[in-house]
């Protein structure tokens, strides 16, 4: 073997142990960076090819990108569990909606209001659930969640609408937009209308914004310390370290990024029912982070796309479009196949989700980016193989 | 003078009295050992030190501060770091991280909510973490996964966590337990060199060579008090230690 190679492979060894955010360059960061950027910017092209590049879909990639960031910074850096986010995620979408019918319908105040509103919201139930830690905790934050969705549907209708979900009305004050027009206005970016590609551009910007802070807080004392705390939360005590604000100011970031991608969701369509808070919606953000890579920083972005690519792909199938799928075969076994595979599609794409995530856990723990770096490792090795 | 003071600490666990009346002083800039047989007491003396337990009774004043009813993190910043029985460390972070962590504590103090600055731009505390792991043998191993350390490293590396904040005193409980005969002389050596900052320690311990190689004063427990308390010679020819810990047999 060549020296090089012998140093190429001691490099990928030392590269296996070194866990993340600690030898990682400000350099390499910022390409990273840069890399992601112009992907998200660039979805609606590259994801035409398979079906993906229209504005509603685009649209939920980067909303939900956004919710699993902010979910990871709890979650896969500190190691605190929450089974409540979604609740933040209303909070947001709820704040938006009044911004949108009492001031104005420019998203930027809406945008400002979900995040303020929903980082409220999280410190008063952080402050709360933050007293235990494991499946305390995360019981504690699902029980916080269903209050929240239950009581959007019973005494707080006046501020949620119950049922009907709150919406936009003709006579809503709208102070700062002065007279209104015939019909329902739509939101606005300073006077530039944000539905469609516009309202994923507004998405897009908020996204990489989102990645960007969730980058610099992973590569800061503050990060390290969240970390440390999920590594070993008894040593952090008796190192001096007073956990429970760093715990409640992760807690409180990742309700804000949840109150975020609320209000997203109000921009690019202005209404909002208490559904969005329910615990499906918090359980979905825990397998895209898992799915994706917790702790990472792309892992969750890339775990959102991922399920919400297939939920639109798979829920659209019916028994019409299988069986022209399966069309090449003889009729019987036409029949048979589509019969097989009708349970994972169209009403039943959770049971493909499912599959799919339990072979994710057993097979690549890691998530996504495990698999990535997994392929990456080999094909370096295959190369500096072939190079000696 | 003495920088810990221990007056008339009593602790019960339902019938069980786990520390009878126990009176201590530590001088500063002293090595205190604190040995008994198992079950003695040594290490829930201990436990009252650093908040993780309070006794029922008596006080313990450190730098003419009380010790009892804060939390552990206050203990801490006031100067008393713990090295455990089994090695606390943060086994999912690199070796240097283990000891920045700490670094940033005695610097920035229990609560810092610093977000944006990037850690490996703080030059002072990466130098100082890096110099401490460069005195406990590790420099060559600071990117590694602190989980895939030995047992001795770890129990290094959790000595290091504790220099790198420049305790006033420093607890170590059974630093060499579990080691093999090379490792424990390594310890002796490094806690040798580490005495001559000054740092005051107490030392719980069963190997008898680290005791009376290092130790200034020794303290003998049995079934929750002190029993003998004196400079090592005259505890080794105490009548009585021989008979409650060594079962009679001469050193």
């Amino acid at each position: 073997m060549s020296a090089a190679t012998v140093d190429t492979l001691r490099r990928g060894n030392a590269a296996a142990s070194v866990p993340a955010g600690d030898t990682a360059s400000s350099r390499s960061d910022h390409i990273k960076f840069a890399v992601f950027a112009i992907a998200v910017l660039t979805m609606p092209v590259w994801l035409s090819p398979i079906g993906a590049g229209y504005p509603d879909l685009v649209q939920k990639f980067a909303i939900f990108g956004i919710f699993a960031i902010g979910f990871n910074i709890l979650f896969g850096l500190t190691g605190y569990l929450s089974f409540g986010h979604a609740a933040f995620l209303g909070v947001g979408s709820y704040a938006a909606v009044w911004s949108f019918k009492l001031l104005t319908m420019n998203v930027v105040p809406a945008m400002i209001f979900g995040v303020l509103a929903s980082g409220v919201f999280a410190l008063l139930i952080g402050y709360v659930s933050l007293r235990r830690t494991g499946i305390y905790f995360s019981i504690l934050t699902l029980a916080f969640a269903q209050m929240s969705y239950n009581l959007a549907y019973s005494v707080l209708t006046p501020i949620t609408n119950g049922e009907t979900g709150l919406q936009l009305a003709l006579h809503d004050p709208r102070v700062l937009d002065g007279p209104a027009e015939a019909g329902l206005p739509t939101t606005t970016l300073f006077g530039m209308e944000t539905i469609g590609y516009p309202g994923f551009y507004v998405c897009a910007v908020m996204l990489i914004v989102a990645y960007y802070v969730a980058m610099r807080i992973t590569r800061s004392p503050f990060g390290m310390t969240l970390r440390a705390i999920k590594s070993n939360q008894n040593r952090m005590n008796y190192t001096g370290f007073n956990t429970r604000p760093y715990t409640l100011a992760a807690f409180v970031i990742s309700g804000m990024y949840a109150g975020l991608a609320g209000s997203l969701m109000a921009v690019v369509d202005p209404l909002a029912g208490a559904e969005r808070m329910q615990w499906t919606a918090s359980g979905e953000v825990v397998l895209m982070t898992i799915l994706g890579g917790t702790g990472t920083l792309l892992g969750p972005v890339l775990g959102a796309g991922i399920i919400k690519y297939f939920e639109n792909i798979f829920s659209a199938f019916n028994d019409q479009v299988l069986g022209r799928i399966f069309d090449f075969l003889p009729e019987v076994l036409q029949n048979l196949m589509v019969t097989l595979v009708h349970p994972f599609v169209g009403e039943g794409w959770h049971l493909t989700l499912g599959v799919v995530f339990m072979l994710i856990v057993i097979f690549l723990p890691g998530g996504v980016m495990e698999g990535i770096g997994r392929i990456s490792a080999r094909i370096s090795r295959s190369r500096s193989n072939r190079s000696s | 003078m003495a920088i810990l003071d221990v007056q008339g600490v009593c602790k019960d666990f339902g019938g069980l009295r786990a520390l009878n009346q126990v009176n201590l002083q530590v001088r500063e800039g002293s090595v205190h050992a604190i040995i008994g047989p198992n079950g003695a007491g040594k290490s829930t003396l201990l436990n009252c030190f650093v908040g993780r337990l309070k006794p029922d009774t008596g006080s313990v004043t450190f730098n003419g501060k009380s010790l009892l009813g804060i939390n552990p993190h206050e203990i801490n910043q006031a100067g008393v770091a713990r090295v455990f029985q089994t090695p606390e460390i943060f086994a999912d972070l690199s070796l240097i991280e283990n000891v920045k962590i700490p670094a940033f504590a005695k610097r920035d103090g229990a609560f810092r909510l610093d977000l944006w600055s990037r850690t490996d731009s703080h030059a002072e505390v990466r130098d100082h973490a890096e110099a401490v792991l460069e005195d406990v043998g590790l420099a060559d191993k600071r990117h590694m996964h602190a989980g895939s350390l030995s047992r001795g490293d770890k129990r290094r590396l959790e000595l290091a966590m504790c220099l790198v904040q420049d305790p006033k005193l420093l607890l170590l409980d059974e630093p060499t337990a579990g080691m093999s005969r090379a490792d424990t002389n390594a310890t002796i050596d490094l806690l040798q060199r580490i005495g001559e900052r000054g740092i005051t320690k107490i030392v719980i311990e069963h190997d008898m060579t680290v005791v009376f190689t290092l130790a200034h004063t020794i303290s003998v427990m049995a079934q929750g008090a002190v029993i003998a308390e004196g400079e090592p010679e005259a505890i080794k020819g105490n009548p009585r230690v021989q008979e409650a810990y060594l079962g009679g047999a001469h050193l």
